[in-house]
């Protein structure tokens, strides 16, 4: 060896290769700490809400007057049987954590799925068709977004009626748009793109060309929004249960339990503290997926 | 004494696949009023050695050297303060992309005004006055109108020469010009072309043309600097290097000139540029060398002093024992350099 | 000029008509009878009923009914509560000032703490503090608010007594509303103490109501300061040996400025949807809490009203929030 390649000692071996794709996003996600945390948080309550026969103390709804508003184990009065206290009717709190994460968990990812599959559709469509069904879709979707998000699905609930089913409608209507704007985006740009002409002019029809050109290549903004989705619907979906206008009590859900909640809390600081600690963790968790996925997808903010 | 001194200067950026050495041991030096074009294609570390210079390498970049001094100040051990009194007056820099180098919220006159009132200490007026005598100089009409015009609302050519005219606004001793002309239709590229290099001779600056195009500096520049892959390799006199180049890779570049061409055919260099993960371990350019060997592909040459010039490269073309040396180190066959 | 503003106005035309669209129909979503769902759940005689169809002109069209509601809208009628029979324009513009009172005080806390943080987490990219910053934003992004509010109220109020629990002010004050906004009125009252209760009264509330927009607005102010920070004119200031403190209270934040306004003026959206929350919780007296009230009183045309009321005060801030990026983006004022 010369003088010369100890000029370059940092330089990547001469002989490297540059690293295949699915690797390379590996690379760039699991550098980003939050992004694996996140994931190992969602993988944690996945396996509870699976396992949530086997893993709560107790029933969700078993109540017992006798034991009701005990603190948690490590305070003074506290005991392991209720690891986290009881709610003012006697209810294990960690249990209906417990139970409660199904419930989260299951309105993430309905309300995410009705607004993907409906919202794609709909993008596509005004994509393709253009001209007044365009238009038409397009403006809905904007009069959806200039109205607070909150707003809109608490009237929906409120015309409705209160309950579990309307509420997660009321949220997929609202989170819609997002879906829409992002299919319709992606079938305009990827159009206009020579494969697609190529893949025209050798004679596919319109719905082939949007499942075979133009999805595969929505996908990755996709599933980056479907990640932040779920965070927006389990966080609005509590908000509605905190009114009273989401899933309905005795339900475990997390947001419901807040409501029932909410007058102990100069009482008993563990009934709001915990289901609310857990809605943040699973929201934020959603929120750290999205964000690694969305750097490790997005090849302009990769440096 | 020289005006710019430059040894072994190397920039580096971390990135994902490991470090990337964007500039490779660059020396140079360049006397008051001199021409200089630098050489090379896209990503040969040209324009990322005159950022070094001007203390303008992007974040995360590292940049070392063994010696950078400017009109007799060492730029390694300067204080950010007083590097930023010598960067925009002593040193100044124009941009190939004259449209998105001005900011697109301030008038022409603002940015114009703001040079001289911080390098002059001139007033609001005196600075106002002298912005349109600039904005004369570098032959923008009407150029009162101008001052407060958004550069949204100019052609790249006349942003351009806003850009030339707030870089020579505190007359600088040096300038330098990354692609001038390159983001220019061809008619305005000579008019710029011709107005720096008119600047040049009335001022008595010193001029760094950076470009791809031998042809851009064929008529300006003295010297010429060719560089590839951040690295030097050939530096000389220009009528020198366009008379006898003797690096295989300035031979290629000229020979690649349209008025070069032989019946209508353009010559072209094989291959690309290596990037981070193709860098040979010899020289450089040996993967499209016409003549590279096994010696050349092994062991990477040093820039060394030769014929009035720098050269990096084992065989220069002028060498009298080229041919011998070529021979012993056995010519890899011509089939296999086409890969 | 003129027609940048003009022809932004004109855009917001066809959104005026979707909201009172949504308004109108929503209404007649509600299973039963539209006129029984608005005199509410006591009943009403066959001919009262029968009288009120015609004054509705629920024997028209519905595009004519459509046609007649709009009418009324225009004029200001947004119909009576059915509880207090007051107009819900009087009670919506009675309670109004207490929410941006609320929501004022929250967008200004977030904007004081979260533009200098995306500014100098965007300046110090890859520090502790930016790692901090870009953290704390995002946990404050996921922040159940309703449930932030309880916290603050668990830890200031009951564990330190610092703060007051609800209300806007202590109840052994009487202020007589002149402009609506009590720290207003306190100050042009002469009731000692007044001013400063509902300076204390205000803290939680514009905490919880600010924490979403403060993360947004550092985040963004971030990542708009990193982009313009790597834009060529930034290199030219560079250039010119422009100071360090200039160029980015200068010539980056006038840019990365355009972006951050567009988000603020998102944030009002937002910020209304938090309102109702905030004001749940807080029990303070603005819109949001007399919406969520007329939900549970089963007050249809009050809903109805707000909703509409609500949806075209974001929607005039969106619109003003547009006029404003076209003064202080050039490109888009000169463009159109």
């Amino acid at each position: 060896m010369t003088a010369e390649t100890l000029d370059t000692p940092a330089v990547a071996v001469p002989t490297a290769t540059p690293p295949h794709p699915l690797r390379e996003f590996w690379g760039y996600f699991s550098a980003n700490h939050g992004a694996v945390a996140g994931l190992m948080v969602i993988v944690g309550v996945v396996l509870v809400a699976i396992f949530a026969d086997v893993i709560a103390p107790h029933s969700p709804y078993l109540t017992d007057t006798t034991v009701a508003l005990k603190p948690p184990f490590w305070q003074t009065g506290g005991t392991l049987t209720y690891p986290l206290g009881t709610d003012p009717i006697g209810r294990d709190i960690l249990s209906r954590l417990i139970y409660g994460s199904r419930l989260s968990l299951m309105i993430g990812i309905a309300v995410v799925s009705i607004s993907i599959i409906i919202g794609t559709v709909l993008g596509l469509v005004a994509g393709f068709v253009r001209g007044i069904v365009e238009i038409f879709i397009m403006r809905l979707m904007d009069i959806i977004l200039t109205l607070p998000s909150l707003l809109l699905a608490i009237v929906i609930v409120a015309v409705l009626g209160p309950g579990l089913m309307n509420s997660m409608l009321a949220v997929a209507l609202v989170i819609l748009p997002h879906y829409v704007r992002l299919a319709r985006a992606a079938v305009i740009t990827e159009t206009s793109k020579d494969y697609v002409t190529a893949a025209r002019v050798s004679g596919a029809g319109p719905i082939r060309l949007m499942f075979k050109e133009v999805l595969p290549n929505c996908t990755a903004p996709l599933i980056v929004q479907a990640s932040l989705g779920i965070s927006t619907a389990i966080l609005d979906a509590a908000a509605l249960g905190f009114l009273g206008l989401g899933a309905q009590p005795p339900s475990p859900e997390w947001g419901t339990m807040l409501a029932d909640a909410r007058e102990f809390v100069l009482r008993a600081w563990w009934v709001v503290t915990f289901p609310g600690l857990a809605i943040l963790i699973t929201v934020l968790a959603f929120n750290l997926l999205g964000d690694g996925l969305r750097d490790a997808l997005d090849p302009k903010l990769k440096r | 004494m020289a005006l710019l001194e430059i040894e072994n200067l190397s920039v580096e950026f971390p990135t994902q696949g490991g470090i990337m050495r964007a500039v490779d041991g660059v020396s140079l030096t360049l006397e008051k009023g001199e021409v200089l074009g630098v050489v090379g294609e896209s990503g040969s570390g040209k324009s990322v050695t005159m950022l070094a210079l001007m203390g303008l390498v992007p974040f995360p970049g590292r940049v070392t050297a063994d010696k950078l001094s400017f009109n007799g100040r060492d730029l390694l051990t300067i204080s950010d303060k007083e590097r930023r009194k010598l960067t925009g007056k002593d040193v100044a820099m124009i941009f190939q992309e004259p449209t998105t180098s001005l900011n697109p919220c301030f008038t022409i006159g603002f940015q114009l005004t703001e040079t001289l009132r911080l390098h002059e200490g001139m007033d609001r007026k005196t600075a106002r006055r002298r912005a349109i005598e600039l904005l004369e100089q570098v032959g923008i009409p009407s150029p009162e109108g101008r001052l407060s015009s958004f550069p949204h609302q100019m052609s790249g050519g006349m942003n351009q020469r806003v850009m030339i005219a707030m870089a020579i606004a505190c007359n600088p001793k040096l300038l330098i010009a990354d692609e001038p002309t390159t983001a220019l239709d061809v008619t305005i590229q000579a008019q710029i072309l011709d107005l720096l290099v008119t600047l040049q001779k009335e001022r008595n600056m010193a001029l760094v043309m950076i470009t791809h195009d031998m042809g851009v500096i064929a008529e300006t520049a003295k010297r010429i600097m060719v560089m590839y892959a951040g690295q030097v390799m050939e530096e000389r006199a220009a009528d020198d290097l366009f008379r006898s180049p003797q690096h295989p890779y300035t031979a290629a570049l000229l020979a690649a000139l349209p008025e070069h061409s032989h019946d209508g055919r353009l010559a072209t260099i094989p291959g690309v540029v290596p990037g981070l993960y193709d860098r040979p371990r010899g020289c450089l350019f040996s993967p499209r060398c016409a003549y590279a060997t096994e010696h050349s592909r092994e062991v990477r040459p040093e820039l060394r002093s030769w014929a009035g010039g720098q050269i990096r490269c084992h065989y220069p073309l002028g060498d009298p024992t080229r041919e011998a040396r070529l021979n012993a180190d056995r010519p890899v066959p011509a089939k296999e350099i086409a890969s | 000029m003129l027609r940048f503003i003009l022809t932004r106005v004109s855009l917001v035309i066809p959104t005026f008509l979707g909201i009172t669209m949504l308004a109108f129909f929503l209404i007649r979503l509600v299973p039963g009878d539209p006129i029984e769902t608005l005199a509410g759940e006591r009943g009403i005689d066959p001919q009262r009923l029968e009288q009120l169809r015609i004054e509705f002109g629920f024997d028209k069209p519905i595009i004519v009914q459509y046609g007649i509601y709009l009418a009324r809208v225009l004029q200001g009628d947004l119909g009576k509560s059915m509880i207090t029979q007051e107009s819900v324009l009087t009670e919506f513009t009675a309670l109004f000032p207490a929410t941006i009172e609320l929501a004022f005080c929250a967008i200004i806390f977030a904007l004081a703490l979260g533009l200098p943080a995306g500014m100098l987490a965007a300046i110090k990219r890859n520090s502790i503090f930016d790692h901090g910053v870009m953290g704390v934003s995002l946990a404050g992004y996921s922040m159940p608010i309703f449930w932030w509010g309880l916290i603050l109220i668990l830890l200031f109020s009951v564990q330190f007594d610092l703060t007051p629990v609800s209300g806007r002010i202590d109840v052994l004050y009487y202020i007589e509303p002149t402009t609506g906004f009590l720290l207003i009125d306190t100050l042009l009252s002469d009731e000692e103490g007044a001013f400063w209760s509902a300076v204390r009264h205000l803290i939680l509330p514009t905490i919880v109501l600010g924490t979403v927009p403060l993360a947004v607005i550092a985040r963004m102010t971030r990542s708009a300061m990193l982009e313009v920070l790597g834009e060529d004119y930034i290199r030219t200031a560079k250039a010119k040996g422009l100071s360090q403190f200039r160029i980015i209270a200068l010539h980056a934040l006038r840019n990365a400025l355009i972006p951050v306004v567009t988000v603020i003026g998102l944030q009002v959206g937002v910020l209304f949807t938090g309102a109702i929350l905030t004001e749940t919780i807080f029990s303070w007296p603005g819109v949001g809490k007399w919406l969520i009230d007329a939900i549970f009183r089963r007050d249809y045309p009050v809903l109805q009203g707000g909703a509409l009321l609500l949806g075209v005060v974001v929607m005039a801030v969106n619109l003003l929030v547009d006029l404003t990026y076209g003064l202080i983006n050039p490109r888009i004022r000169h463009n159109r």
